[in-house]
């Protein structure tokens, strides 16, 4: 079990409101990403959740029990942290078996649970190291190995790959996923990488300033952004904002067009000068300066467009994002 | 990028470090030579740097005169029970200070500290009335109590600053497992912070050892550490050099090894944290 219900959450550090009123409801087994800008509230936000951090106000449910004052280990949740935690004076062994200890779980029990965790991970021959002995990768294992044993009713994780060097993020995050599939156990996961947050979540929850701006699928929030902020935080590289006479023309106070939408071909209503091009072998970026104002470009494959070339390009009346001028999606 | 010292700078650094170390070791080296030589040439003039003849005659004289396992030990207790029982009282102090904060915790160690900046002479009377009402005047454990006060400032200090240097993720990971106040202190934070720790301890200990203020004034027979020892050799009859250089050998000795064996220990921990 792994539901978790916020009511009216808030957070104030002294003067300073953090997270506003915000309610949340996380079902049991789903994997939701909370993602956002620096200093959006996210990792305030689960902390609250974790027990870390006191609410302002506002209850916190978790499987149907007021968890809104409970100590961190009565919430039956298991964390696991940027910087991985571990500790620095036990071996993987102790570090995994660690929470077991603390609940005082017969020795015979904790072994089984270590080494069944450590099959699972892919940490066997390393149960009698220290962290120090190890690699980013193999710590952030242990990290996740001491989180399976407690057997919790979510996991949560707070931007636990940021230490990773690109590779090895790619193949953790595939890992995790599996591990999800495999324990169905509810997990919550920060980032403020989009792409970890669309290839993992079953939810995200874009955050913005500690307000929620949308909740939905990953393709959800790709196809139908609530608002300008989540139109231009989901999607890599960031949607174009219009504003002007096409947007007007279009009955919206500013036009979002996504990069990978926009067609180069000769019949294309607006033309642009290309300032920048960004070759990749599979796609190709464009900066073009148009008509429309400053344009980002993305072209499949390779097409020999360069610096200087004049192009002319058209997008598909339903790629169009409309926005009026409070930001709300029309 | 590495400084590039040339020999010449480097001839005049050496000298200037062994020069300096020379005049801080040089009354401990003219003090233990002093103690092998007679009276008679402990206060020849001019002063004899080697004697013509060396003897243990005061040494034996002292042995003699005096109970110095009876000293020794009392020193010991005072020292380490002094350090102990401050650490016992320091260590959850200095947990508090450096992972929950409040708004007055930098004022708070601002005013212990200070209180190390008061003369030592200013409260002497009221604590010298104070341990004779409690019956606390010329015991070990009136000592232990006195000095652990005295240096407990220093002690949470030394450990505040340790503690700093632990990543706080790491106790709130202890938390999320489960673990209470006490096993948060006693499984995480203690092992993690046993140099600082270790070095506390040792420097904490020469301090008591070396306390010679508050030992001399609230003792005068049983509960009487080394310092006190020492002192009974200055006696209105007159100094006698040899004598009392070899009691304060036999004083300082001790501490003295102690140092030596754990200086590695002490110079790491009194740098700690001044380098990331």
């Amino acid at each position: 079990m792994g539901q978790i219900t916020l009511s009216s959450v808030t957070k104030s550090f002294g003067e300073v409101n953090v997270i506003p009123p915000l309610d949340l409801q996380i079902n049991d087994g789903e994997f939701v990403v909370f993602v956002g800008p620096s200093g959006c509230g996210k990792s305030t936000l689960l902390r609250l959740i974790a027990g870390l951090e006191d609410i302002s106000s506002g209850q916190i449910i978790i499987d149907g029990t007021d968890a809104t004052h409970a100590p961190p280990a009565q919430r039956g949740l298991a964390m696991v942290f940027q910087s991985y935690a571990l500790y620095p004076h036990m071996t993987v062994r102790k570090n995994i078996a660690f929470p077991l200890k603390m609940a005082k779980v017969p020795q015979a029990e904790q072994d089984r649970k270590v080494e069944n965790a450590a099959r699972i991970l892919n940490l066997g021959s390393y149960l009698d190291r220290r962290p120090g002995q190890l690699s980013g990768g193999q710590r952030q294992r242990v990290a996740i190995g001491r989180a399976i044993v407690r057997e919790p009713a979510a996991f949560l994780f707070d931007e636990p790959l940021s230490n990773l060097d690109a590779a090895l993020r790619v193949t953790m995050r595939q890992e995790i996923s599996e591990l999800h599939q495999s324990l169905k156990t509810t997990m919550i996961y920060v980032t403020h990488d989009q792409v970890e947050a669309m290839t993992m979540a079953d939810k995200i929850v874009v955050l913005n300033a500690g307000r929620i701006e949308q909740v939905g699928a990953p393709l959800e929030l790709y196809t139908k952004p609530r608002n300008l902020f989540v139109a231009g935080f989901i999607g890599s590289p960031k949607m174009n904002f219009i504003t002007g006479p096409e947007a007007q023309k279009h009955g919206c106070h500013t036009l979002g067009i996504r990069p990978e939408h926009i067609e180069v071909s000769a019949e294309g209503p607006w033309s642009g000068t290309i300032g920048l091009a960004e070759h990749l072998g599979s796609d190709t970026f464009l900066k073009v300066s148009s008509d429309l104002g400053e344009l980002t470009v993305r072209v499949p494959g390779e097409r020999g467009l360069h610096h200087g070339q004049t192009i002319r390009m058209g997008a598909p009346a339903d790629k169009l994002y409309r926005f009026d001028q409070n930001g709300l999606a029309l | 990028m590495a400084r590039a010292v040339s020999p010449s700078r480097k001839f005049w650094t050496t000298l200037a470090a062994w020069s300096v170390a020379l005049v801080i070791f040089f009354p401990v080296f003219w003090m233990v030579l002093t103690s092998f030589k007679t009276e008679a040439s402990a206060v020849a003039t001019p002063p004899q740097l080697f004697s013509a003849e060396w003897t243990l005659a005061n040494y034996q004289d002292v042995w003699a005169r005096s109970d110095y396992p009876r000293f020794f030990w009392n020193s010991v207790v005072i020292a380490l029970g002094s350090t102990l029982l401050g650490l016992a009282i320091a260590i959850p102090a200095a947990w508090s200070m450096a992972f929950v904060p409040g708004k007055r915790t930098k004022d708070l160690l601002m005013w212990m500290l200070s209180t190390k900046m008061m003369p030592a002479v200013a409260v002497m009377v009221p604590l010298y009335l104070v341990f004779q009402k409690l019956g606390l005047f010329d015991t070990r454990i009136g000592l232990v109590l006195a000095l652990m006060l005295m240096n407990l400032p220093i002690i949470i200090w030394m450990l505040y600053t340790y503690f700093r240097e632990i990543p706080g993720e790491i106790l709130e990971a202890a938390r999320m497992d489960g673990a209470s106040l006490w096993n948060e202190i006693i499984y995480v934070l203690t092992p993690m912070a046993v140099p600082g720790i270790a070095s506390t301890l040792l420097l904490n200990v020469i301090l008591a050892w070396n306390e010679a203020f508050w030992t001399i004034t609230l003792t005068t027979t049983k509960a009487a550490p080394l310092s006190a020892f020492i002192a009974s050799f200055s006696a209105p009859q007159g100094l006698f050099y040899a004598k009392l250089s070899a009691a304060s050998t036999m004083a300082i000795a001790p501490i003295l090894i102690l140092g030596w064996f754990s200086q590695k220990q002490l110079v790491r921990g009194l740098t700690f944290g001044a380098v990331k």
